[in-house]
């Protein structure tokens, strides 16, 4: 019951996966591609959680965490460099 | 398989289902919706909530493969949690900075007679 749902997620991320993925190809301004970035990290925790649940073990979850932070560095420097062309001063 | 078990196993695939399709809800919003500051509804609510019930069922998990409750995942959700509404409000700052929906007849924030336009990025 749990590995049929879990199948079923898989899919259903990686089809959300597709569609951003979409987005960030189109655009068509930079704040879209910035938020199409931001919702894939999202995803990609999504993603690993859900093999996490799968793999049944630990160690997962502190490549989420790490996936977690580093997204939103990254998020915020681009959103930085979008705003005013430098990210550290 | 006792009733227990059963039980939280049921539980844990309402959670995983619901989580993923949360996160379909976020992509189709990122996809469909008309412009950036209706596509950042999307994942902020959607994809946080959806994130969360998955990473709910991670935590219960561990009673399923006997290892008990772990901190970690709700370390993670409340990461996602605070840090969303921040990256949202970044996106929306550069959408007005480059002047997006300025035709459209949104608010700018930027003093008038400047002809920023939507820029294509």
């Amino acid at each position: 019951m749990l590995d049929a749902a879990l199948v079923i997620a898989f899919a259903l991320v990686s089809a959300s996966m597709l569609m951003v993925l979409v987005r960030l190809l189109r655009g068509p301004t930079l704040s879209d591609r910035i938020l199409a970035l931001d919702t894939l990290y999202v995803n990609a925790v999504a993603l690993v959680v859900l093999l996490g649940i799968w793999e049944g073990d630990d160690v997962h979850f502190e490549a989420v965490l790490i996936i977690a932070m580093l997204g939103f560095a990254g998020s915020v420097a681009f959103a930085r460099f979008a705003l005013r062309r430098e990210v550290l001063r | 398989m006792t009733f227990g078990g059963l039980l939280l196993e049921a539980l844990l695939a309402v959670l995983v289902l619901a989580g993923g399709l949360f996160v379909l809800v976020s992509g189709i919003g990122v996809i469909r919706l008309r412009d950036v500051y209706q596509r950042m509804h999307a994942p902020t609510k959607a994809a946080t909530l959806g994130v969360g019930c998955l990473l709910a069922a991670a935590a219960l998990s561990g009673l399923a493969y006997g290892r008990g409750v772990s901190a970690n995942e709700w370390l993670v959700a409340l990461f996602l949690f605070l840090t969303a509404p921040v990256s949202a409000y970044l996106v929306a700052r550069v959408a007005l900075h480059h002047g997006v929906g300025d035709r459209e007849g949104l608010a700018s924030p930027e003093p008038p007679g400047e002809e920023s336009g939507e820029r294509p990025a």
